[in-house]
Formats: structure tokens, sequence, C-alpha cells
């Protein structure tokens, strides 16, 4: 009869190494003009074989969902980009999916499907999410404006009218700029009322 | 043989046994030589329901076991030797998941008549 004599009873596997993520979202504000950096260029195959490029939607207000099947928040989200997709389709506006999913289409396509969904969908890759800063948890999504560049980003799952008010932001083109020198005009305004009073 | 899983405050991962089809369960394989297992235990889910879910959902929080009971088969040649597997697990907060992991795990060990 053999024995065995363990060295080392205990393994501590350290689930905990969640340091990279940043933890639960914070309501993120549209950036500035002046600050917004060039969204990464790439090129996808979409669910139907046709090649998606991010640049050919230069000139549209572009969201950009990087998503999983296994995600639960995600799937809260995706009906609300369904009804965006309806909502905004006479504007320039348009709804790019990114499945982080490891298995590709295998579980994408079905979930398409089943959910009806009517806007074009990529499987992501590793090197796509490092362009886009490291995509780290999902739901992750971009807002970029009609110059191509990223407007806002929210890491995790946000509420739908955030989004909606984003989207509607820069269909209108109210960039933040606009806003602060409108405010300095009314403050000018103010200043100028209080001086002849 | 325990592994001691630990968890951040505020994140849950799937149990062996999740309760909805799409999500990614807790798993626990080894490299079958020099032994073989007997049985992995998992904890008890808890059912918990998050903002993004219906119904409850079967995970674990905090800190929890998982125990792997071995056997020594007869053909185990004697002296040391390192047990290898992995643990895989997908975890998630309420709202936010990170991609699902797979850690290395390893016990070095010692076989006697």
């Amino acid at each position: 009869m053999r024995l065995i004599c363990a060295s080392a009873l205990i393994a501590v596997a350290s689930i905990a190494a969640f340091t990279s993520c940043g933890g639960t979202s914070v309501r993120a504000e549209v950036t500035a003009e002046k600050d917004r950096k060039l969204a990464p260029d790439f090129t996808l195959q979409d669910a139907t074989g046709k090649n998606v490029k991010l640049s050919d939607f230069r000139g549209k207000v572009v969201l950009l969902n990087f998503w999983a099947t296994w995600c639960g928040p995600c799937k809260i989200e995706i009906p609300w980009f369904i009804d965006f997709q309806q909502q905004f389709k006479d504007r320039d506006f348009v709804i790019l999916g990114v499945s982080m999913d490891d298995d590709g289409w295998k579980s994408v396509k079905p979930y398409l499907e089943q959910k009806k969904i009517n806007y074009r969908v990529m499987i992501g890759t590793e090197e796509l999410s490092t362009l886009y800063g490291g995509v780290d948890a999902l739901p992750t999504t971009f807002l970029i404006d009609r110059a191509g560049r990223v407007a806002s980003r929210h890491d995790g799952l946000v509420s739908k009218s955030e989004y909606e008010s984003e989207i509607q932001h820069l269909l209108d083109n109210k960039t933040t700029d606009d806003k602060n020198s409108k405010r300095s005009g009314l403050l000018r305004n103010s200043l100028a009322f209080i001086r002849a009073d | 043989m325990k592994i001691v899983a630990q968890l951040k405050p505020g994140y849950h991962c799937n149990s062996d046994k999740p309760s909805e089809d799409y999500l990614i369960p807790l798993k626990l394989t080894w490299t079958p030589a020099p032994l073989e297992v007997a049985e992995v235990v998992y904890p008890k889910p808890q059912m918990e329901k998050y903002a993004f879910s219906e119904k409850p959902l079967s995970v674990y929080t905090g800190d929890f076991d998982i125990i792997t009971k071995f056997k020594v088969p007869a053909s185990a040649p004697p002296g040391p030797a390192v047990l290898t597997g992995k643990l895989r697990y997908q975890a998630c907060t309420d709202r936010m998941c990170l991609p699902p992991k797979t850690v290395d795990v390893s016990l070095p060990i010692t076989v006697v008549k």
C-alpha cells in the first residue's frame, strides 16, 4: 500500500488579483473637443463576413460597445442599443458591437439571432483591446464623435439615459467647448447688466 | 488538498453549476499523473440577485475553499512530484464583468511506500 505525504496541504489561489480593473463605473462626461483623441482605426468582419472599418464612419457618431455573451451587465445594455439603432436611424449615428467571446461566432451568432440585434457586431481581438487602452472589464463602451475622436468611455454598466444624453449631445454637435463659451457669454452679459444697473 | 480562493469585496464568481446557461462555471481540473482525482468538492453556492439578472444567480463571494480528494494509484512512482492543475473562473460585480481567467495551481508532494 502506498501513502502520500503532501509537503504543502494548502494552496492559495489568488482569485482576488483583480487590481487592473476599474471597479464600479463612474459617470463619464463627454470630453471637451480639444482633449479628444482619435479613436484607433480597425477593420473587422461582421457576422455576414463583410469588412467593418471604423474610419469609414467619419461624419457619423459611433457607439462602440465591447461585450460578451457571458457578461450579465452587457445583456442589460443590448436592448437599449437596439432601441437607439431604431431611434436614431435617420440621424448620422451607428452602433458597432465588438464581442470578446473566446469562441467567437460559435457563441455570438446564435445570440445575435435570438436577440434580433439590429446593428453590426464583430469579434474582437486582444490587439484591438490593447489599442483601446485595455478593455479589462465588460461592458466597455466608447462614444466617438463625427471627427472620429473618442468623446467618452464607460467602463461598466451605466444608465440608458446617460447614453441617450451623450448620443444626442454629439449628434447635435454641442461640444463642451460650445457650452463653456455659452456660459462665458452669459456671465459676461450678466456682468454688463450689473455694471449698467 | 484545499485551495483557498479569495474574492475582493463587491465581486462574485459563478459557482461550479451556474444557474444560467450563458454563465461560465468555476472549474478546477488536475493533470492526472501521478495521482488520480477521486473528487473535487466545491463549496455550497449562494443565490444572489444582481441588478443585471432577473433571477438570483448561483455564485461564490468572499473567501471559499475548493477541496480535492486524490487517490494514489498502485502505479504511482515513489518520490517527489508536483501536482498541477488549472482553476478557471469568471468574476463580475453588479455592473461589470472581467474576462474568464485560468490560473495555474501546483502542489509539491512526495509519494512514499
